[in-house]
């Protein structure tokens, strides 16, 4: 367990430092003002974090962590169902499995019509990226307990809450992390997407601003941002499995 | 006691109906083991499950106690033989999920008591990934017992067990159950585990599953059993009756 822990974080600085190097090579290669180096990027980052960026941020964060809760609070629940109940999956199972390979994204133009620009439609999106994924693992996990598993609590007289509670979710919330560990990264996508429209929030705006202002020293700071909040997101989440699950 | 009358049970779909339990009527007194001995898919684990009331659809009479088998009213303890303990559950919780799920603050004394007659008092916080099968057997035999069980159901328990520490539980049990005398129905197709465990041994007969005979056990809780004489006149007369009446059908 705890070799398994040491072996991510090394793993991660191995990346790290990996991807630093590749780009710094890359950069002094060149040498040309679209790929500065990393250190000239990071120094940066440290100058106009709080200045510049930090409501950027704080804007990307709420969105994609409300995104993230309303998903699982609304995707678990129904895959709960869904996987217990056989009648509620005959009635659910066939929309969920058409709409599921619909490319979410093409929808984006429907969703701004119906919910405007603001932030309901980049919510809306990032919620309809995630939630089908949910949904369906969270059921799969259902199905998948063995009917000895239930035996003992039945013959104990336990109520149906009591079968949730003690079954179904401690043995599908490892699953249901996982499928949501997964969907992050879309999502992040998705959020990114969202972001360079109908706004001035949001590491998306930042970036494209950047862009849009030739100043590639802060549209590079506003990338390893971005992708570092994803990654933090991402490690939380695996953390908090690794807590949770630890029985596995 | 447990009246069984008439007790038939059938599986699958409406046009192909395989009968598993054919009309079995048997009275099962309180505070007795009776083991239930027959071949693999006889039909007595399914026995079993409608003494539990996890299978509900059968035809005839079963009563606990006069009422029918209703396991929110009664207490019933199962032990299957995969343990049946819940793996996201510590050693503790999975012992106390019965009196949990029952709704009552377990008794903490004689929790410990229980733990300790076990020899599981040091394992309370592990994980049943962690343990060996005599380790979860164990937990699941103090599941059973916490829950203070009107009636204990015991599914093939120790099958899945190396012989030593196979023969190591049922001699825990059997101090255990000693000082309870709960009426217990334990399933299992060794006729040694049938002799050495319960006080009457039932034959089922092959699939479809029917009671050949009920027999009073001379040999239970004689003291050094193994080693006597007795048992081993009893294991030849059962064996020699389980062959001749398996191999009618």
């Amino acid at each position: 367990m705890v070799e398994a822990v040491k072996d991510k974080w090394l793993g991660a600085a191995y990346s790290f430092i990996v991807v630093l190097v590749f780009w710094g090579l890359v950069s002094w290669w060149l040498d040309i003002p679209i790929i500065p180096s990393p250190a000239a990027v990071f120094q940066n980052i440290l100058d106009i974090y709080t200045s510049k960026m930090q409501a950027h941020v704080a804007a990307s964060l709420l969105r994609i962590l409300a995104g993230i809760i309303i998903a699982i609070l609304a995707g678990v629940p129904l895959g709960f169902l869904m996987g217990y109940f056989e009648r509620v999956d005959k009635i659910l199972s066939p929309l969920v499995y058409f709409t599921y390979p619909v490319p979410k994204l093409a929808l984006l133009p429907i969703v701004m019509l119906l919910f405007g620009l603001g932030e309901t439609s980049k919510l809306i999106m990032i919620i309809l990226i995630i939630v089908f994924q949910i949904i369906i693992t969270s059921r799969d996990a259902v199905k998948s307990i063995p009917a000895e598993t239930y035996h003992s609590l039945q013959s104990l007289g336990a109520s149906r809450r009591q079968m949730f509670t003690e079954i179904i979710v401690p043995a599908s919330l490892p699953e249901v992390l996982t499928a949501t560990r997964l969907a992050l990264g879309t999502a992040v996508s998705i959020l990114f997407f969202t972001e360079t429209f109908g706004t001035e929030y949001g590491m998306g705006y930042f970036i494209m601003d950047a862009w849009m202002r030739v100043n590639y020293l802060e549209m590079y700071s506003g990338i390893v941002v971005l992708s570092f909040m994803g990654f933090v997101i991402f490690t939380l989440i695996d953390l908090s499995e690794s807590r949770l699950c630890s029985w596995r | 006691m447990i009246s069984v009358k008439e007790l038939s049970v059938a599986y699958g779909e409406n046009q192909q109906l395989t009968p598993a339990l054919d009309k079995v009527t048997i009275e099962i007194d309180s505070g007795q083991i009776y083991t239930f001995i027959g071949p693999s898919g006889c039909g007595k684990s399914t026995f079993l499950y409608i003494l539990a009331g996890i299978l509900r659809d059968y035809q005839g009479i079963v009563t606990i106690d006069g009422k029918p088998v209703d396991p929110q009213k009664q207490r019933i303890g199962l032990i299957l033989q995969n343990y049946g303990l819940l793996p996201w559950k510590n050693v503790y919780q999975n012992a106390i999920l019965g009196a949990k799920i029952k709704d009552q603050p377990a008794d903490e004394p004689y929790v410990r008591f229980i733990f300790q007659q076990l020899g599981i008092e040091d394992l309370l916080g592990r994980y049943p990934k962690e343990l060996s099968g005599g380790q979860q057997q164990r937990v699941a035999i103090a599941r059973a017992f916490i829950l203070k069980p009107d009636l204990l159901l015991m599914d093939e328990p120790f099958s899945a067990l190396d012989a030593i520490t196979r023969e190591e539980i049922q001699d825990l049990f059997l101090k255990i159950w000693k000082q309870h005398q709960v009426t217990t129905v334990f399933i299992t197709h060794s006729v040694d585990e049938a002799l050495y465990l319960g006080s009457k041994i039932v034959v089922f007969s092959p699939a479809p599953g029917k009671i050949i005979e009920v027999i009073d056990n001379p040999c239970f809780q004689l003291e050094n059993l193994r080693a006597r004489d007795e048992y081993y006149r009893m294991s030849k007369q059962l064996r020699k009756m389980l062959s001749e009446e398996w191999s009618k059908q």
